[in-house]
C-alpha cells in the first residue's frame, strides 16, 4: 500500500486524526465535560475537513475586491458556507449538553456518567 | 382550487411549523396547545392536498427555492411516498398529543408548558423537512433541529431517568451526526454536489469508472451507520427504555413512532435517490444491517419479555420493530424495501396507540406502571384495554391488523432472496413467538378478573368511565381505526408506496 499520499494529504489526514480523537472521546470518556470536548474536537475536524475541500492552493477568500471576477483568484466558497451552518449547529448542541450536564450535576453531584446511571438506578423514579 | 397553488404547499408547511414555534414561546400554556393542535392540522391538510395533487398529475415535481437552478439551488422534491408520509405523520402526531393532554398536565410544570410545544412544532418542521429535502446539508441541518427538539421533549418531564437517558440520547445522537456529517462531506469532496440529484449522476460515474471506490464505501458506511446510531438500530439503544419509559406519554408516542423513522426515510432517500440502489447493494453495508437488524429483533424482544414496567415492555419492542425495518433494508432488494416501509407505517399506527393505552391502563391503576399491579385494569378502563389489546394483536401480527401485512410482505420479499430467506423467515418466526409471548402476557394481566377491592396495597384503584375523559375514547377510536384500515386495505396503500419508491431513482 502506497502510504506517501498520506504525506501529501497531511491537512486531511490530521483532520481524519483529530476526527477519530473527537469520536472516541465522546464515546469512551466517563466525564460529561470531556465528552463535550470530544464532540467539539469531532466537529471542528469535519470543518477543517470542509474548508480544505473549498482551498484551491494560492486562491483568496470569495470576497470581490478591486473588480476582480476571475474564478482563477477565489476558492471555493461553498464549504465556507457549510463550515459556518456546522458551527451554527455545533454551538447549539454545545449549549444544549452544557445545560444538561448542568442540571444532571445539581441532582448527582458528579459528572460521571456511570455514576450518575447507578445513581438514578438507586433511586427508582 | 389551482393546482399550480398546490405545489407551494410543502414549503408553506415546513415555515409555518417553524415560525409557529416561537409563537409557542412567548403564548401561555393554553394558548400555545391550541397553535400546536391547529398548526399539525394545518400541515396535514396541505399535506392531503399536495397528496391528491401529485396522485392527479401522477408524477413527482421538483420545487426551486427562489427559482436557482439546479446545481446552484436548494430543492424540495415532492412525489407520492413522500406527500403520503407527511399526511400518516400528522395524522399519528396529532392523535399523540391528544391522547396525552390529560397527562400533560400532571407530567411538567405550568410555566414551561409552552416551551413543550416549541420542541413539537420544531419536531414536525425538521421531520416534513426529512421528507421533503433534495438536499444532503439541508438534510442534515434538520436531522440537527430533530435531535434538539426530540431530547428537549424527553426532558421536559424532569426526573432522574429522564434527564440521565436525554444526555446518553444525545451522546448516541451526536455520535451519529458526526458520522453522517462527515460522510456527507467526503461524498461531497467527491462529487462536488449537495443536491441529491445531481450526487447521484456523479457517483453513477464514478462507481461505472471504478476510480475512487474506497472514499465512496467510506461514505455510504459513515452515513449508513451514522443514521443508524440515530434510529437507534440494535447495538445502540441503550439510552431508549429509559426515554420512552419515563418521559411524557406524548413524547414516548412521538418519539417511538415517528422520530427515529423520520431518519429512516431519509436513509431510504439515500439509498435510492443519493447513492443509487445498485452502488448500495454493491457495498457490504446490507448485510451488516440484516445481521443487525435479525439481532435486534431477537434481543429487543427477549429484553421486552424480561420486563416488568409496562412502557419499559413497550419500548423494547420498538428496538425490536427497528430491527425488522433494517432487516427489510439487508434483504437488498425493492419489495424488501417497500416492506420496510410498510413496517414504519405499521408500526407508527400501532406504537403510539399502544403508549397511550398503557398510559390509560395505569391511570386505573393507582399511576402504577409495574405488570403486575396492572391485574383487571382492562376492566377498570374498558377502552384503553381494548386499545390495548387492538395494539398488541398488531404487533403479533394477527389478521386484520396492520402488523400482519408488514409481516407478510417482509416474508414474501425474503422469498425471492435464494441465499437470506432461510435466515428471514426463521427470525420472523421466532420474533413473533416472542412477541406472543410478552404480549399476551400482558393482554392476560389485564383482563384478569380481581373485583374492586384489591386495595390491600392502599392504592387507589379507580374505575376509568369513558366519559371522563371523551377525547381519549376519539383518540383510541382513531388509532383502532388507522389499524384496521392498514391491515385490511392495504393493497392501494402498498401500490401507492411502491409507485413512489418507483419514481425515487
Amino acid at each position: 500500500m502506497d502510504l506517501s499520499n498520506l504525506l501529501v494529504n497531511y491537512e486531511e489526514a490530521t483532520a481524519m486524526v483529530l476526527f477519530a480523537i473527537g469520536f472516541s472521546n465522546l464515546l469512551l470518556q466517563k466525564n460529561l465535560i470531556k465528552k463535550i470536548i470530544g464532540f467539539n474536537i469531532m466537529d471542528s475536524a469535519v470543518y477543517l475537513f470542509l474548508a480544505l475541500k473549498g482551498y484551491i492552493q494560492g486562491h483568496k477568500a470569495a470576497i470581490v475586491v478591486d473588480g476582480v471576477q476571475s474564478v482563477e483568484a477565489y476558492i471555493n466558497p461553498i464549504p465556507s458556507g457549510l463550515v459556518l451552518t456546522g458551527i451554527v449547529v455545533s454551538v447549539s448542541v454545545t449549549a444544549l449538553m452544557l445545560s444538561l450536564t448542568i442540571r444532571l450535576y445539581r441532582r448527582y453531584h458528579t459528572l460521571d456518567i456511570d455514576r450518575i446511571t447507578l445513581e438514578v438506578k438507586r433511586g427508582g423514579d | 382550487m389551482n393546482l399550480e397553488f398546490v405545489r407551494n404547499f410543502p414549503l408553506f408547511c415546513i415555515i409555518l411549523t417553524l415560525f409557529s414555534g416561537p409563537l409557542c414561546m412567548i403564548s401561555k400554556g393554553k394558548t400555545a396547545k391550541y397553535i400546536n393542535l391547529a398548526v399539525i392540522t394545518a400541515v396535514g391538510v396541505m399535506s392531503v392536498f399536495v397528496l391528491a395533487e401529485v396522485c392527479i398529475s401522477g408524477g413527482s415535481y421538483v420545487y426551486r427555492m427562489g427559482h436557482f437552478p439546479a446545481p446552484w439551488g436548494n430543492e424540495i422534491r415532492v412525489g407520492p411516498l413522500e406527500a403520503f408520509i407527511a399526511v400518516f405523520f400528522c395524522v399519528v402526531m396529532l392523535l399523540s398529543m391528544v391522547g396525552g393532554a390529560f397527562e400533560r398536565k400532571t407530567e411538567m410544570e405550568e410555566s414551561k408548558e409552552n416551551l413543550y410545544y416549541v420542541m413539537v412544532n420544531l419536531l414536525l418542521s425538521s421531520l416534513i423537512a426529512l421528507i421533503y429535502t433534495n438536499d444532503l446539508f439541508t438534510a442534515y441541518v434538520f436531522v440537527e433541529i430533530n435531535t434538539i427538539s426530540a431530547c428537549g421533549m424527553i426532558m421536559i418531564k424532569q426526573n432522574g431517568h429522564t434527564l440521565e437517558a436525554a444526555v446518553r440520547y444525545m451522546i448516541m445522537s451526536l455520535l451519529g451526526s458526526g458520522m453522517l456529517l462527515l460522510g456527507i462531506c467526503f461524498l461531497y469532496g467527491l462529487t462536488g454536489h449537495l443536491l441529491m440529484s445531481n450526487i447521484k449522476e456523479s457517483v453513477a460515474a464514478i462507481a461505472a469508472a471504478g476510480t475512487y471506490h474506497p472514499p465512496l464505501m467510506v461514505a455510504v458506511g459513515l452515513m449508513c451507520v451514522g443514521l443508524a446510531i440515530k434510529s437507534a438500530l440494535f447495538p445502540f439503544h441503550s439510552w431508549l427504555p429509559d426515554a420512552y419509559g419515563y418521559s411524557s406519554i406524548s413524547s414516548a408516542a412521538i418519539l417511538s413512532s415517528l422520530v427515529s423513522k423520520g431518519y429512516i426515510f431519509l436513509l431510504i432517500k439515500i439509498f435510492y435517490r443519493v447513492i443509487g440502489f445498485d452502488v448500495f447493494y454493491n457495498s457490504r453495508v446490507i448485510n451488516l444491517f440484516f445481521v443487525f437488524g435479525i439481532a435486534g429483533m431477537m434481543f429487543g424482544s427477549i429484553s421486552a419479555a424480561r420486563e416488568n414496567n409496562i412502557r419499559r415492555m413497550i419500548a423494547f419492542s420498538s428496538v425490536a420493530q427497528i430491527g425488522y425495518i433494517y432487516m427489510g433494508f439487508g434483504l437488498g432488494t425493492t419489495p424488501g424495501v417497500l416492506a420496510s416501509i410498510y413496517h414504519i407505517l405499521s408500526h407508527a399506527a400501532t406504537k403510539s396507540l399502544l403508549f397511550v393505552a398503557a398510559a390509560g391502563l395505569c391511570e386505573c391503576s393507582g399511576g402504577s406502571k409495574e405488570l403486575s399491579k396492572l391485574t383487571g385494569a382492562g376492566y377498570r378502563n374498558r377502552m384503553a384495554g381494548v386499545a390495548f389489546t387492538v395494539g398488541a394483536l398488531s404487533m403479533i401480527g394477527f389478521p386484520l391488523f396492520s402488523g400482519f401485512i408488514s409481516k407478510i410482505l417482509f416474508a414474501q420479499a425474503a422469498v425471492n432472496e435464494a441465499g437470506k430467506m432461510l435466515p428471514t423467515l426463521i427470525a420472523l418466526a421466532v420474533s413473533t413467538i416472542l412477541n406472543v409471548v410478552y404480549f399476551m402476557r400482558a393482554v392476560l394481566i389485564i383482563y384478569t378478573p380481581t373485583g374492586y377491592v384489591s386495595s390491600e396495597d392502599g392504592r387507589d384503584y379507580t374505575r376509568v368511565q369513558m366519559r371522563m375523559h371523551p377525547e381519549k375514547s376519539v383518540v383510541f377510536g382513531c388509532f383502532i381505526l388507522l389499524n384496521l384500515a392498514l391491515g385490511l386495505v392495504s393493497q392501494p396503500i402498498v401500490e401507492l408506496c411502491s409507485r413512489g419508491l418507483g419514481m425515487f431513482s
